[in-house]
């Protein structure tokens, strides 16, 4: 395919998955602002003032980069591992398997559609959000490269999901068992810097604390991670998982017999 | 004619559409689908695949576009290698595959849209050629439903629409009529010589052996992995000597008939099967059972003649 033909191929596959996941904007869109609107609520409106301070900000003020982070991280890797499975559960996959298009034009299709989705749902939150606290934005650039970055990285990391997905319990496990701990793990709701040493150390194990700090430092400029190592652990990620894909891609691992 | 022209890819010398060298086929666990199969399609060709299920057919036919991996052989199209032309082999080809494979979910012209920009059109050209396929194959006025609205011979038709959406030189079709009622199995069948008659090469696996007959020109027969037959329609139709009629009597019968170089068969008192080799003549046959007292109110053919010379064969093998 010429490269033309390839940006054709590209814009096919992200235009068809931002369709998909706007025909169903109540299952999509709507679950997450509300869900984080109660947060916003419980944490930041009713247990928040009690709590007081953190690093210098409300308590509202200081859970709103970690609860738009957590649903761009939750939407783009739902939105991928749903999507594909989907296709290979209805063998719709094979339009794609049969034509002339890359394999890593369909990864980055399928990636770009989960960004799409993240972002878009990351939005709506931070819309959500403006009705309780006010928004600072301290560096534009690393707040949007950071959300931008982390979409990719579980977008990448939902299509691993969705290629060993046998049925649509396989699709959930990660998500429940492993995603949704580290997320509420990284820090939304606290600073690691309260932990005892032990549990800081432990804490640095968990790459979701690096995407919430740094989109943190964007919005607040305060982070319990120096932003740099941040972005060298989300590029490290997204090229190790990228190529991983591109390999279970070229094997056929559960698209081809 | 389709609106829209592919990007020309260098005109091949050879006219062979396809050419499959030695194909092998073994699935984990041990399975083996192929033992190493040769076959040749020509360009123009209108041309059958046939055996009996799990014979092989799927198999070649997910070989060919890419969905299934082969354990060895080459396969080429149009002198494209699959293994290291890809792209270029699979731009010649389209699928019209036995199950049904689309998003049940997606409006009927965004089925085709997206199939075509897989293959690189443009928004413009791929709407241009989803009309020209959906009118051909009366769906125009359906773009709009979701597929799964869609009654079972209209989403048969919307799997030839989308896979020829991109222009193929090669189309392939593994049991396009299975399920569709008589007049739209008619239609589909006008659709598939026209586009034929165009140019496009067509490899047709079906079971309905009368659609084969009617269609193709040349035909392979595939049993338990192999190849056992491949020529032309003519030649082996030739092969059959026999064949089996159904005779409809006028009276009941309790005693099979005894009739020298005939094999009867009494299905119940008014219905007589008599297979005749195909040099004697019915005259005679008519003869000896009214020497016998027995009169004949109809006659029909058991099975059509593809069918009886198929079934021939993948018994005896």
């Amino acid at each position: 395919m010429t490269p033309s033909e390839q940006l054709h191929a590209l814009a096919t596959i992200l235009v068809k998955e931002i369709l998909r996941f706007s025909r169903i904007w109540l299952q999509t869109i709507l679950p997450p602002a509300i869900t984080t609107g109660l947060y916003f609520v419980i944490f930041g409106g009713l247990i928040g003032p009690r709590i007081g301070e953190m690093e210098g900000f409300s308590y509202m003020e200081f859970i709103v980069p970690g609860l738009i982070m957590m649903s761009i991280i939750t939407n783009a890797y739902a939105n991928v591992v749903s999507s594909f499975y989907m296709a290979k559960f209805t063998h719709s996959v094979e339009e794609m398997l049969v034509s002339p298009v890359p394999n890593y034009i369909i990864l980055l299709g399928y990636t770009a559609g989960g960004i799409a989705r993240g972002l878009a749902v990351g939005l709506v939150v931070t819309v959500v959000s403006l009705f309780f606290s006010e928004l600072q934005v301290q560096d534009f650039g690393i707040s949007i490269s950071i959300a931008f970055l982390t979409a990719a990285l579980f977008s990448l990391a939902g299509f691993i999901n969705a290629v060993y997905a046998k049925s649509f319990d396989d699709i959930s496990i990660i998500p429940t068992f492993v995603l949704t701990p580290l997320t509420y793990l990284g820090g939304i709701f606290y600073s690691v810097a309260m932990l005892p040493n032990f549990w800081q150390q432990v804490s640095l194990l968990n790459p979701i604390l690096y995407m919430i700090n740094a989109f943190r430092y964007g919005l607040l400029g305060v982070s319990d991670i120096p932003v740099g190592i941040s972005y060298i652990i989300i590029c490290g990620f997204i090229f190790v998982l990228f190529l991983v894909c591109l390999y279970l891609l070229s094997t056929g691992k559960g698209i081809r017999d | 004619m389709p609106v829209f022209q592919l990007r020309p890819i260098s005109a091949p010398r050879m006219n062979l559409a396809l050419r499959i060298e030695a194909l092998h086929k073994t699935y984990r666990g041990g399975f083996e689908a192929l033992k190493g199969i040769d076959l040749s399609v020509t360009e123009g060709d209108f041309f059958a695949l046939l055996g009996p299920n799990g014979a092989g057919k799927s198999t070649t036919i997910g070989i060919i576009t890419s969905l299934v991996r082969k354990t060895s052989g080459r396969v080429s199209i149009f002198d494209y290698e699959i293994d290291s032309q890809p792209s270029q082999a699979k731009r010649l080809i389209g699928l019209v595959p036995q199950e049904f494979n689309f998003n049940q979910f997606e409006p009927v012209e965004e089925i085709l849209l997206n199939q075509a920009g897989y293959y690189g059109l443009g928004r413009r050209a791929a709407k241009q050629q989803a009309e020209h396929f959906l009118k051909k194959l009366g769906l125009w006025d359906k773009r709009d439903v979701q597929a799964r609205d869609l009654s079972g011979g209209m989403k048969r038709r919307l799997m030839i629409a989308r896979a020829m959406v991109h222009t193929p030189r090669i189309l392939i079709l593994d049991e396009p009529t299975a399920g569709v009622d008589i007049e739209i199995r008619r239609a589909m069948w006008a659709f598939m010589q026209e586009i034929n008659s165009n140019g496009t090469t067509i490899i047709l696996t079906t079971h309905y052996l009368e659609e084969a007959e009617n269609l193709c020109r040349n035909v392979a027969i595939i049993n338990a992995g192999k190849i056992i037959e491949n020529t032309s329609m003519k030649a082996i139709l030739n092969k059959l000597d026999f064949e089996t009629y159904v005779l409809d009597l006028a009276n009941p019968l309790h005693q099979m008939p005894n009739i020298e170089g005939i094999e009867t068969k009494l299905i119940d008192p008014v219905t007589l099967e008599v297979e005749v080799d195909q040099r004697t003549n019915l005259n005679w046959v008519f003869c000896e059972l009214n020497r016998l007292g027995i009169a004949v109110s109809s006659l029909r053919n058991k099975h059509n003649r593809l069918e009886e010379l198929f079934l021939h064969l993948t018994q005896a093998a």
